[in-house]
């Protein structure tokens, strides 16, 4: 055994929604400071994957489990995996007209930190971090008063999603096809904010269909999901071969690698 | 069904027969006159029925069944008891009546600016009647609407605010309205309001109608008539927080010269049984009308606003913006009737009406009602009815914040746009608090 701990161990999960089965046996080991990519054409489960993750309630589990640092994952609240530090980058940030960006991030983060036992921030260390975290993510202040993602375009609403992750410093983060739909400046800006949160202790699963993100995101592992599994692991250099061939190129590979 | 009717309006003869020996002799002519007449035609109207196309979503039932006495002058509330409905330090004026008669020992009632009146309808109407006469009863459609009529034929007191030509009133005036619940002897009050602001001047006005002690019946029939004349401006708010055992019924009537600009902010939150009209008319080339509405109700509560804007000139615009949040059983009503008459070409309209339903039970109807006579005109309505997004709940919830608070957020945001355009602050706040504390309960119901 490593010294590393396991940030995440998900075991022959198995799930659906509305009776569809989806996941068919998903295993999966991510440890602390590591970078995963989950690529996979359209259908092969990778939302699935991630709306369970955050624990999406329309979701059902039918088989095997999630172990989050040791802890039963499946058995928490959407609110209480965020508190233990659980960040979800959503493919399709949510629009919340009538909420300020900066009133629900700070609400947010005190519910984190009351969690944890850490004093709650006043207005005025909040905005200080809100600050530092702006600059760090290179995003103007404005987007910070404005309504959840109202209005906001789709770079903006990706960006957003970062610099909340940034201000809610999670163990694992998750990010759901973050780069779909992104012009290059907008995914490179995104990548970078992505990059400057690394660091030893903290997982990132990166889901994502195009390969594209990863040469900016550059992961640990590469993992391959079709029809509900993972068919095929492997380093960085997976991603390139799977941008060559196609993942037509896997779907026929599949029976040979049983 | 005759005997019915009787038995339904023979208090309020009595009660009429009452009113007419004890104020003929002190009242102007033309006063005893109009009662007279609105009696008529109140009793050529009698109270409506579901049958009626502009009630068919409320029934007034529970009301023509008790057999309410006309309210007397109430012994004061204490001033704990005051303290509860009012909003703290008020800015301005503030006028307080109970059970419909003035208080001059409740109100606060500094030094007035130069030429404005603003005080005892009663008063008034002794000291320069002539203001009044031309203008009171003279646009609520007192012919028509029941309630109105009945409204009317008790004039006595109530509020008169008159704003002279040019005067600018910078402290927002409040118009308090208290009833004294008492369900062994229930009580009816019919307050009456006129304001009436001169050419080029402005006025902000709230009216609010609470009881003491939060709960027990009455019924609340208010009349009051806002008349803007050439290039005034008047910012009018309406507070109902009644006892959750009462009835509210009122008509908000409003007159817009050329040129005027009023806006007007209806708030229901009391009452079990309300109704609200709120009829606009702009009778001059230029108004501009505001008609917005906030709606909040739980349990058994019945709200109905019924508004009615009348483009009568070419060159108006309005706007309305109406929105409920629905609790437990609770039911909501909207009717919005735009009228465009042949002459109002280029008028500009916008109607909205939101419904947020927090309960599997709460129910809302709401009808748009379009009348369009010119052809050059714009007039957009939209009506929305639905619960708190499934999605934005997740969203919050998957940053940490629990199910309930999200819920709360959510809710408190749908009211955020009618919240926070209230330029009254102590208005906003207590409103703010008003919406938590009925979320707080929500939550301890669930």
């Amino acid at each position: 055994m490593e010294k590393r701990t396991y940030m995440l161990e998900i075991r022959n999960l198995h799930a659906g929604i509305g009776g569809k089965k989806i996941l068919q046996g998903i295993n999966l080991e991510v440890k602390a400071g590591e970078v995963h990519a989950i690529m996979g054409p359209n259908g092969s489960g990778k939302s699935t994957l991630s709306q369970v993750l955050a624990g999406r309630e329309s979701y059902e589990v039918t088989q095997g489990e999630i172990l989050y640092q040791g802890q039963d994952l499946l058995e928490m609240a959407p609110e209480d995996r965020a508190r233990e530090g659980i960040f979800m980058a959503f493919q399709y940030p949510v629009e919340i007209p009538g909420v300020n960006n900066t009133y629900f991030l700070k609400a947010a983060l005190n519910a984190i930190r009351k969690h944890r036992n850490q004093p709650e921030l006043d207005a005025m260390d909040f905005l200080k971090l809100v600050r530092a975290k702006l600059k760090l993510m290179e995003m103007d202040e404005s987007l910070i008063n404005r309504s959840v993602n109202e209005g906001f375009s789709g770079g903006e609403k990706k960006r957003n999603e970062i610099f909340q992750m940034a201000v809610l410093d999670p163990k694992l983060a998750i990010l759901d096809e973050t780069d779909s739909g992104l012009d290059i400046d907008a995914l490179k800006s995104v990548a970078k904010g992505v990059n400057t949160l690394r660091n030893p202790e903290r997982s990132i699963i990166v889901i994502t269909h195009y390969q594209r993100l990863l040469n900016y995101i550059v992961p640990d592992f590469v993992h391959v999901l079709s029809g509900g599994k993972i068919v095929r692991s492997g380093g960085k250099e997976l991603a390139l071969d799977l941008e060559a061939k196609g993942y037509g190129w896997l779907e026929e590979a599949v029976p040979a690698a049983r | 069904m005759m005997i019915e009717t009787i038995q339904e309006t023979e208090n309020y003869i009595s009660a009429f027969a009452g009113l007419e020996k004890s104020r003929a002799a002190y009242d102007p002519a033309w006063l005893n006159q109009l009662r007279r007449s609105a009696l008529d035609d109140f009793l050529r109207l009698g109270f409506p029925n579901t049958h009626d196309e502009e009630w068919r979503f409320t029934s007034v039932a529970p009301i023509t069944k008790v057999p309410f006495n006309l309210a007397g002058p109430g012994k004061d509330p204490s001033s704990a008891e005051l303290k509860s409905v009012t909003f703290g330090r008020w800015p301005g004026i503030q006028l307080v009546f109970v059970n419909g008669v003035y208080s001059a020992a409740l109100s606060s009632n500094p030094k007035q600016a130069d030429g404005l009146f603003a005080g005892s309808l009663a008063q008034a109407l002794q000291r320069q009647p002539y203001l009044i006469e031309p203008h009171l009863a003279r646009y609520a459609n007192v012919s028509a609407e029941p309630f109105a009529a009945l409204n009317t034929a008790f004039i006595a007191d109530g509020a008169f605010v008159y704003v002279p030509k040019g005067l600018v009133i910078e402290e927002p005036i409040h118009l308090l309205f208290l009833s004294l619940g008492e369900n062994s002897n229930p009580k009816v009050t019919h307050p009456r309001a006129l304001v009436l602001a001169e050419a080029n001047s402005q006025v902000q006005i709230l009216e609010s109608y609470a009881s003491c002690g939060g709960r027990g019946l009455y019924f609340t029939n208010a009349v009051t008539e806002v008349v803007a004349e050439e290039n005034a401006f008047v910012d009018h708010y309406k507070l109902q927080q009644e006892s959750l055992d009462a009835f509210h019924i009122s008509t908000v009537q409003i007159q817009l010269g050329r040129n005027a600009n009023i806006s007007t902010q209806l708030i229901s939150l009391g009452a079990s049984l309300a109704r609200n009209h709120v009829n606009a008319v702009l009778d001059g080339e230029g108004g501009e009308a505001t008609l917005n509405g906030f709606y909040l109700v739980n349990g058994r509560q019945h709200v109905d606003n019924h508004t009615s804007i009348d483009h009568a000139r070419p060159h108006c615009n309005s706007h309305e913006l109406y929105k409920g949040i629905l609790d437990g059983k609770a039911r909501g009503v909207f009717n919005g009737r735009i009228i465009v008459r042949p002459d109002a070409q280029k008028t500009d309209s916008k109607q909205t009406n939101k419904n947020l339903i927090l309960s599997e039970e709460a129910l809302v109807n709401t009808n748009p009602q379009l009348e369009i006579y010119a052809d050059d005109v714009k007039c957009t309505h939209g009506a929305t009815i639905g619960q708190l997004d499934a999605d934005a709940i997740f969203y919050l919830r998957s940053r940490g914040i629990d199910l309930e608070s999200a819920r709360h957020l959510l809710t408190y945001a749908f009211a955020g746009d009618f919240i926070h355009r209230l330029k009254i602050e102590p208005l906003r706040v207590a409103l703010e608090a008003s919406l938590f504390a009925r979320l707080a309960e929500g939550q301890e119901d669930r």
